[in-house]
Formats: C-alpha cells, sequence, structure tokens
C-alpha cells in the first residue's frame, strides 16, 4: 500500500487495486471500533481498585499506594497497546520501507536513553 | 525545476521525499514530547506523599475528547483510502470531519476544561497548622488506612478580595466534596462524574495558609505538567487543522486533477502527523485524568 502503481490506466488493474484499498478500509474501520472500546476500557479499569481485588483474592496485604501502582501498571499497558495499533495500521508501520525503521530504531534508543537519565537523576546514585 | 520523487519514489530507499520528511520530523517530535514526559516522571516520582492530586480534571469530557481524536484519526485514514480510490467527493467529506473534529476537541479544551481550572482555588495548609483544619481533611482517618495525607483544601474562592487585600484576615472557601465530607470513604477515590462544589464554606486563616492558588500552571508540578503537555499537544492539534483546511480547500483540487497521487501523499504523510498527535493524547489521557 506504501507504493501503488499508476492506477488509473488499465481498469481491470484499477479495479484489482481499489478493492485492495477497500480491504484496507474495513481495517481501519475495525482498528478505530477496537481503539474506541479500549478507552472505555481503561477509563473503567481506573476506577478498580486492583490493590484491595488482589488483597482479598491472595490474602495478602497491598498498600493503597502499592494499588495504585497497580493501576497505573495497567492503564500504561493499555495504552501501550493503543498506540501500537495505531503506529502499525493508521501509520501502517507494519509493512513499512527499510530507511524508516532505521530511523525509529534511532528514536526509540535515544529516547530510553532519556527516560534512563530522567530516572538516574531521580535515583541519584552520586549523591544519595 | 521539477523536484524529483515527490510522487513517485526512489529507487534505493523505496520512498519519495515527503514520507522520509515527515518520519524524522516525528522522530524529533517523539524526543520533544519524550523529553517532557518524562519530566512528568521525575515530578511524580519526586512528589512527596499527598502533593500529587487525583481526580481533579473531567473524565466524561477527557474520554469524550479521546473518542473524538480517534474518530478523526479514522476519518484521515478514510480520505486517503478515498484518493486511492479516485473518489475525490468522498476525501472532500472525509477531510470536512476531520477539520471538524479537530475543531471540537480544541473547542472543548479552550472553552470548557481550561476555563474551569483557572476559578477553581486551592489552598495549601502549613504542615504544623494541619491539626487546626483536621475535620475538613480527615487525615486521621486516612493515616488509619494507609492513604496519603490531605494537604490542600479545594473549592470555590468566595472572597476573592481576600488575594490582595491584607486587612482580611481569612480565605472563604466553598469546599469540594473531598473537604466538605473528609471522612466519607467514597470520597477516597476520584469519581468518574466530578461533583460540584458544595455551599459549605470553610474559614482559613491566612496566617495557616502555606499558599493558596488557582488551578492553573502555577498551582502545582501536576498542572505545571498538565498545561505544559496538553498545550503543545493542543497547538500540534491546532497545526494539524490548519494543514488539512489546505488540503481541503479548492486550492487542493488543482493539485489533485494534475495528479491525484501527489494530493494521496500529501494526505499520507500529513495524515502520519495527525495520528502521532492521536498517540500522544493516548497517553496524555490516562496520565492525567485517570492516574
Amino acid at each position: 500500500m506504501n507504493n501503488p502503481p499508476d492506477i488509473a490506466q488499465d481498469p481491470a488493474e484499477h479495479e484489482e487495486y481499489a478493492h485492495g484499498v477497500q480491504q484496507h478500509v474495513s481495517r481501519y474501520l475495525m482498528v478505530g471500533g477496537l481503539l474506541l472500546f479500549f478507552t472505555l476500557l481503561t477509563v473503567a479499569l481506573s476506577y478498580v481498585d486492583f490493590g484491595g481485588f488482589l488483597s482479598w483474592l491472595f490474602h495478602i496485604h497491598i498498600s493503597p499506594e502499592g494499588g495504585r501502582k497497580l493501576n497505573i501498571a495497567v492503564a500504561i499497558a493499555v495504552a501501550a497497546f493503543k498506540a501500537s495499533l495505531v503506529a502499525l495500521i493508521f501509520m501502517h508501520l507494519a509493512a513499512e520501507k527499510r530507511l524508516i525503521y532505521r530511523v525509529l530504531i534511532f528514536t526509540g534508543f535515544f529516547v530510553l536513553g532519556l527516560f534512563w537519565l530522567t530516572y538516574l537523576a531521580w535515583y541519584d546514585p552520586i549523591t544519595r | 525545476m521539477e523536484i524529483p520523487y515527490t510522487i513517485s519514489t526512489r529507487p534505493d530507499t523505496g520512498l519519495w521525499n515527503a514520507k522520509v520528511g515527515i518520519w524524522l520530523f516525528l522522530a524529533s517530535e517523539v524526543m520533544l514530547f519524550g523529553g517532557l514526559f518524562s519530566a512528568y516522571v521525575f515530578l511524580r516520582l519526586d512528589a512527596q506523599p499527598g502533593e500529587w492530586p487525583h481526580g481533579l480534571l473531567n473524565v466524561p469530557i477527557g474520554t469524550m475528547n479521546t473518542a473524538v481524536l480517534i474518530l478523526s484519526s479514522v476519518t484521515v485514514v478514510l480520505a486517503w483510502a478515498a484518493l486511492k480510490m479516485r473518489r475525490y467527493d468522498a476525501y472532500w467529506w472525509y477531510m470536512l470531519a476531520t477539520i471538524l473534529c479537530g475543531v471540537i476537541f480544541l473547542f472543548v479544551k479552550l472553552y470548557f476544561e481550561w476555563p474551569q481550572k483557572f476559578s477553581h482555588y486551592g489552598v495549601y495548609l502549613k504542615p504544623e497548622a494541619r491539626e487546626k483544619y483536621e475535620q475538613y481533611l480527615g487525615n486521621h482517618r486516612r493515616e488509619e488506612k494507609g492513604l496519603e495525607p490531605r494537604i490542600e483544601i479545594t473549592g470555590h474562592l468566595e472572597n476573592h478580595e481576600a488575594l490582595t487585600d491584607s486587612n482580611v484576615k481569612e480565605y472563604e472557601i466553598a469546599m469540594d466534596p473531598v473537604n466538605a465530607d473528609p471522612d466519607n470513604p467514597a470520597m477516597d477515590r476520584p469519581h468518574f462524574i466530578p461533583l460540584p462544589a458544595t455551599d459549605k464554606v470553610a474559614k482559613i486563616e491566612k496566617e495557616d495558609v502555606e499558599r493558596i492558588s488557582s488551578f492553573g500552571p502555577w498551582h502545582s508540578a501536576y498542572f505545571a505538567s498538565y498545561f505544559t503537555i496538553t498545550g503543545l499537544h493542543g497547538a500540534h492539534v491546532l497545526g494539524g487543522v490548519l494543514v488539512f483546511l489546505y488540503m481541503w480547500l479548492p486550492v487542493s483540487k488543482k493539485v489533485y486533477q494534475r495528479n491525484p497521487e501527489h494530493l494521496a501523499n500529501r494526505v499520507e504523510v500529513s495524515g502520519l502527523f495527525w495520528h502521532f498527535v492521536d498517540l500522544v493524547w493516548i497517553f496524555v489521557f490516562p496520565l492525567f485524568y485517570l492516574l
């Protein structure tokens, strides 16, 4: 889909190509629906007291702060899943040219480095 | 002079120019927002117990705006697909829908969400004065349950003159339910539909107050990061809307008539930008509204 043929020349070829696009369209609609569903899901899950639930289920003690961390982990996981749907399907990263992936690998490396530096600044191993 | 590879692809990379360009730009955008998000993480990890507020934003509104942005991501990709199938009419409608979604998103932010915050006040109490206001904080019960203490009384400021007039010795706050009914366990977790401020007024002596401010960026690390990140995000939405507007107007029909693939490629790269803006919001929404 990245690199379509010049489609107007041969009617039959155009027909086949338009059919391919149509298939993509239904995939986009499905992903849109999934994204809306997961938005509602993440809102609902943010009101679930995971700490309390797990304490009850396994008879262990989880502090309210620990429970909040569980909620954060769940919400970030859902957000990461939604973000990957957007990136892979809407942004066509599921099938892209090699140069784009190269650019993004470097981006990922540097953005992780950035977060690592932030963590280092917070943890402060030198003066703590 | 004809610029090469605006429509056809370069043989070595298999890509046309703008596609490489937009991805390099998006890579820099990842670093820009990455820096702000890492600042958020830093501020949040560093917050003392009770300092990081919860449940101050309107979740139903935020959810609706998230849905609007997702919808616009779908319509822009459908607009692109319509061009690929050479259906300009359909493209025109999908593009219009995308633009409208962007405008709705911005309208809700600028005329509803933000102004509400500027008229809501929070009073941070001095640590030694908190015991005196225990009836509004409910910290004894919270301590027993292992919850973070409350260090702030929030609501509507009834006597605005107290902010400037030093003869007025106390602030009168019509409290939010969380302070009006602090020992109610239902107040321990944020509500889905925000409860309005009550008419129960707390009188807080100025000498007990560490600081008072409205819910602007100056209020706390939370609101500072909220306004910075959503402000920059809003600027991106505005930029996207302006670009889409240009491609929707009749000028762009000329591009389509000259070579439909050229307009399709333009829509694809601006769509990539738009999806990225959506992607950022997917993280903004839970981080600020829900957690």
